[in-house]
């Protein structure tokens, strides 16, 4: 039974979003054993311990996340509600460290079963084959009577943001190879739906606000890549807060919808001089660089307005500027150090200059695997990073007290609180993003609706009777 | 909003240690190289049969 007294909604600062994030991580075995081995054996061997733990290979960890194998034997971590961009790209990383932290024991398993082998963990979206898969955003904005339509008018701008927060990728075609902005870009096939394997939407329209259906719903952003530097996650999410920021105040947007979102997306993908234009639904071209500054300048105009200046405001908008200013004058050098397309696209030139190879090469995908390996160790990326060659967002010590602690301003705190003392009580329990519940015949189900409050009496009383004093 | 300013702050206090300086182009580029060189070998064995074995089902 549900318990009925649930607090009424918080008020809450206009200004104030909940972010989360989920991350499917590509899944690799390298081995030298002839008989085939399955992504989905080798997830079953990662995922033991996890299993041991919780019962189950889809989990929340003490940290409010969770933690599961999704559709093709991906595991996958959906960051719990942060309600700052700094909480959630803390979270996001520590999500890298909680997989990458399975290989060992997974590795462990295989050789016990026979198999020798490498377990890698990708943050990418697309294995050797062209399969994709994704990482997807989500915003909590107010609930409105005319949701496609508002949603309509972010279109424009998630098509050509790849621009700046791309992840990069080599793109190899009958006709040769060349460098793209996005490696999500041509798996995409609708602008919304509420879709997601069958036919990828770039926003999926599907309704479950995981929070008061009468106050909220939950932007569900599925065109984003992976992406690996801290820089750039907050450029991207951060931009696209700004945006819906002035889209949910009511704020005219500049009036760049496109005539036909799909080949405008492939198109501004494979254009790294970023001077393709796009055809607009009311007539007319423009770059992607044009409708990236429009929306720049859209955001700066209401500065001090709609947009209280911070910090960290000003922050993104520097960054997005140097971003599109790097594109637009293509001098991938003003951005090298934050932007994962830049980042990448040079060490790919230099490690290609060394071999005097053609882009096509397999050591150039090698290396882009590499890039990707959320090793810290092995991947590439994280050498580049402690080598002091990409900008840091968060520190360590965030991330690090992220793998086990939720944030303390959203729900995420009830439900981390609730993960860590009914496991430590040794008791049976079941939660989700909405409902905690310890099993057995006289408990409720406590329902938590807002995930704004942090606090809910109705959770310590239950957190009590699990820890005596 | 107590919540901004005492993520702000912790921000703030992080920034200093965590973030290098910009480095200069010629640093960056010994850098990479270096970086580049103790890679290169691994890279080099066995590209093609790496890349090629990693498959998987497409996912969302």
């Amino acid at each position: 039974m549900i318990s009925a007294e649930v607090p009424p909604p918080l008020e809450v600062d206009p200004a104030r979003r909940i972010f989360g994030l989920e991350t499917e991580f590509g899944l690799h075995l390298d081995t030298p054993a002839t008989r085939p081995i399955t992504p989905e054996e080798v997830a079953g061997h990662l995922f033991h311990s996890v299993v041991q733990w919780g019962r189950s290979s889809n989990v929340f960890l003490t940290n409010g996340s969770r933690l599961y194998i999704d559709v093709g034997a991906h595991p996958e971590y959906a960051t719990a509600e942060a309600d700052t961009l700094t909480d959630l790209i803390a979270l996001d990383k520590a999500g890298e460290r909680i997989v990458q932290g399975l290989v060992a024991g997974g590795e462990e398993r295989l050789r016990a079963a026979g198999i020798e082998g490498t377990i890698h963990l990708y943050k990418n979206n697309t294995d050797s084959a062209g399969n994709s898969y994704g990482c997807h955003e989500n915003y909590l904005v107010r609930r409105r009577a005319d949701y496609k339509t508002f949603a309509a008018d972010l279109l424009p701008f998630l098509v050509t943001r790849q621009i700046v927060t791309g992840a990069g990728c080599i793109t190899r075609t009958p006709q040769g190879a060349h460098f793209s902005f996005s490696p999500r870009a041509d798996h995409m096939w609708e602008g919304m739906s509420s879709a997601t394997t069958r036919s990828r939407p770039m926003i999926n329209t599907r309704d479950e606000p995981h929070a008061n259906a009468e106050l909220y719903r939950r932007m569900h952003v599925i065109v984003g890549d992976s992406t690996m530097a801290e820089p750039t996650a907050l450029l991207k999410m951060g931009s696209t807060d700004l945006v819906l920021r002035l889209m949910e105040a009511r704020v005219q947007m500049p009036g760049l919808a496109l005539a036909r979102e799909m080949q405008a997306i492939r198109d501004v993908a494979h254009d790294l001089t970023g001077t393709a234009t796009v055809e607009l639904a009311e007539g007319g071209r423009a770059t992607a660089v044009e409708i990236q500054q429009a929306y720049l300048d859209l955001v700066r105009s209401h500065l001090g307005g709609i947009i209280a200046v911070t910090e960290e405001v000003e922050q993104i908008l520097d960054l997005w500027s140097r971003g599109i200013e790097a594109v637009r004058t293509r001098n991938f050098a003003l951005v090298e150090t934050e932007l994962d397309w830049a980042i990448k696209h040079k060490i790919i030139t230099r490690y290609r200059q060394r071999l005097e190879c053609r882009l096509d090469d397999p050591r150039l995908a090698r290396l882009e695997l590499a890039f990707h390996d959320v090793s810290p160790e092995h991947g590439l990326f994280y050498r580049l990073q402690s080598q002091g060659l990409v900008r840091r967002i968060v520190s360590d010590e965030a991330i690090e007290k992220a793998m086990t602690t939720a944030p303390t301003t959203t729900r995420a705190h009830l439900r981390g609180r609730f993960v860590k003392a009914a496991s430590e009580a040794g008791r049976d329990y079941t939660v989700d993003w909405v409902h905690l519940k310890v099993t057995g015949e006289e408990s409720r189900t406590i329902l938590l609706k807002d995930p704004f409050r942090s606090e809910d009496e109705r959770v310590d009383d239950l957190l009590s009777s699990l820890n005596p004093a | 909003m107590p919540q901004q300013s005492v993520n702000q702050d912790s921000y703030d206090d992080d920034l200093p240690e965590e973030v290098p300086p910009p480095a200069a182009p010629a640093a960056s580029t010994d850098a990479l190289d270096a970086l580049l060189d103790e890679i290169d070998g691994n890279l080099q064995v066995n590209a093609e049969q790496f890349v090629r074995s990693f498959v998987q089902k497409g996912g969302q």
